[in-house]
């Protein structure tokens, strides 16, 4: 190999676009597997706190509110997005969205009822 | 007596060479290396006393955590010794689909590693190029599993997420791709004469040392140790695809330059034949929540080298024990060997080359009397106290801090 044969690429890539994209400005592709905040369907919960017992990280919460009526608290600081209450979840009543921008800079606003 | 020649140079803990906190102390006289104490320990999380406290389940997230590199080898290793004291038999597209990410997270791994060896000898180029095309390799990782560094694959039983042949199709175009570009870094490794004049001699290992010390992965490999648990023991899916084991007689850095880049061509063709002969059926079977009571040993060929875990069930729903030798600490021994004689120059680059990963590897810390000289382990209770103590004395105070047990 020639010393120098690398400049070939340099000068390729003089006349590329950039491989970064401009964030915030353009929003990144997450596609659907992404796992970001979680959604609750509150009317299919039955209280049965799987979820609690399988979440690594104790970031959720199910609280009984009302006859056979659940609330769900999630704090985003806990939460490791691995989505396993929703595969543990046996209604379905869990699932996974693919919002990821939940940067905060109030602490308190971290815990969210979903 | 010491020499009046010879002084000490601490390296580390914190380092600007080093992204993790480690300590080197190292003999110099002039600018040769004498000696090397290498001191490990600055990271100890705690994982494997923390895994007895959690179920199984959330061991699985808790052990990927491990290392951010190789999450999934960590994870893989950990369920496949449940499974085997659980006698679960996974289904073959789970163990398909498990191999898959093992050999995506290979090629990541050593793209990132070529990078960092790059950077860590004034390359920066190949740094920038490197990373560039590891990019195509984590967007199909995340693609694939919802992940870019803990990917959540694995679960106790199988794995999580299925793949459709659009996906497959995407991940044969990304190999293409990137089989291209190691083309070119093949040709570089071996044909730029900066990059041999650099590397050659630097760090070397021969064949007996690497034995001797029981050194693992692409680090043995380059000093022609012929060991890859993928073949010897072949674990997932290994036994049903071919690939030839990567070695190299150099004993040196520029031999696992070699061994990395060579290995990055098994990988895509391992990837291509997985995906080719992808099984239909289950991804998974329903794994009890309580494990009964057993062990077992699992190995696995991490792109650092041998991972093993060590498992022990008591028939509850968590682990009686569980044990990490992460590839690391197999390598770090070797170091010290690789080091004598050489310049401090080279210090950077030859700890690189095993590609460390000194969190994976921090073990417990053992307490030693000052006084009798005695060491002594201590109960988890008695170690929190003396936290509590320890920062008494500082101003603060932890003591009304309840240690929340909702496990």
């Amino acid at each position: 190999m020639q010393p120098g044969k690398i400049l070939n690429v340099v000068l390729r890539s003089l006349f590329k676009k950039p491989v970064t994209s401009r964030y915030p400005a353009e929003k990144l592709d997450m596609g659907d597997k992404y796992r970001g905040k979680l959604k609750f369907y509150q009317e299919l919960c039955i209280g049965c706190k799987l979820c609690m017992r399988d979440c690594p990280s104790n970031a959720i919460t199910i609280k009984k509110i009302g006859e056979k009526q659940f609330s769900a608290e999630l704090d985003l600081g806990k939460c490791i997005y691995c989505g396993q209450c929703v595969d543990t979840c046996p209604k379905k009543a869990l699932e996974a969205t693919n919002n990821v921008e939940l940067a905060q800079l109030d602490y308190s606003k971290e815990r969210v009822v979903l | 007596m010491r020499k009046p020649d010879i002084f000490k140079v601490p390296i580390g803990p914190q380092h600007p060479a080093l992204k993790e906190p480690e300590s080197f102390s190292v003999s110099l006289s002039g600018e040769k290396i004498l000696g090397v104490d290498i001191r490990i320990g600055y990271n100890h999380r705690g994982i494997e006393k923390a895994c007895e406290e959690r179920t199984y389940v959330q061991d699985v997230y808790l052990i990927e955590r491990i290392c951010g590199i190789c999450s999934h080898t960590h994870a893989t290793c950990f369920v496949q010794a449940v499974e085997e004291i659980a006698g679960l038999e996974v289904p073959k597209r789970g163990l398909y689909l498990r191999t898959l990410i093992a050999e995506l997270e290979r090629i990541h791994s050593h793209l990132l590693w070529l990078g960092v060896a790059g950077h860590e000898i004034g390359f920066d180029t190949l740094l920038m190029y490197t990373w560039r095309d590891r990019e195509i390799v984590m967007d199909v990782l995340a693609d694939l599993t919802g992940g870019r560094v803990n990917y959540g694959m694995n679960t106790i039983g199988g794995v999580r997420h299925n793949i459709t042949p659009e996906q497959a199709q995407k991940v044969l175009t990304a190999m293409d791709k990137l089989e291209e570009q190691t083309k070119y870094y093949i040709e570089l490794a071996l044909g730029e004469a900066t990059l041999a004049a650099r590397l050659s001699g630097v760090g070397v290992l021969s064949h007996e040392d690497c034995v001797k010390l029981g050194a693992v992965g692409p680090t043995a490999r380059a000093s022609n140790v012929d060991r890859d648990t993928r073949r010897d023991d072949p674990y997932a899916a290994y036994g049903d695809v071919s690939f030839s084991v990567i070695t190299d007689d150099h004993n040196d850095v520029f031999g696992r330059t070699v061994v990395r880049v060579k290995e990055l061509m098994e990988s895509y063709s391992i990837i291509r034949q997985l995906l080719k002969n992808l099984p239909e059926g289950p991804i998974a079977v329903k794994a009890p929540r309580k494990i009964p009571i057993g062990e077992a040993v699992s190995r696995y060929e991490a792109p650092r080298g041998e991972d093993v875990h060590y498992v022990k069930a008591n028939g509850t729903e968590k682990p009686e024990r569980v044990k990490v030798r992460a590839p690391t600490l197999a390598n770090v021994q070797a170091v010290k060997k690789m080091l004598e004689n050489r310049y401090l120059a080279d210090l950077p680059i030859i700890i690189a080359a095993i590609d460390p990963c000194f969190s994976c590897t921090d073990r417990m810390i053992n307490i030693r009397e000052v006084a009798s000289k005695n060491s002594r382990i201590m109960e988890w209770e008695t170690l929190r106290q003396k936290g509590i103590e320890h920062y008494r004395k500082q101003g603060i105070d932890f003591s009304k801090v309840k240690i929340t047990q909702s496990f």
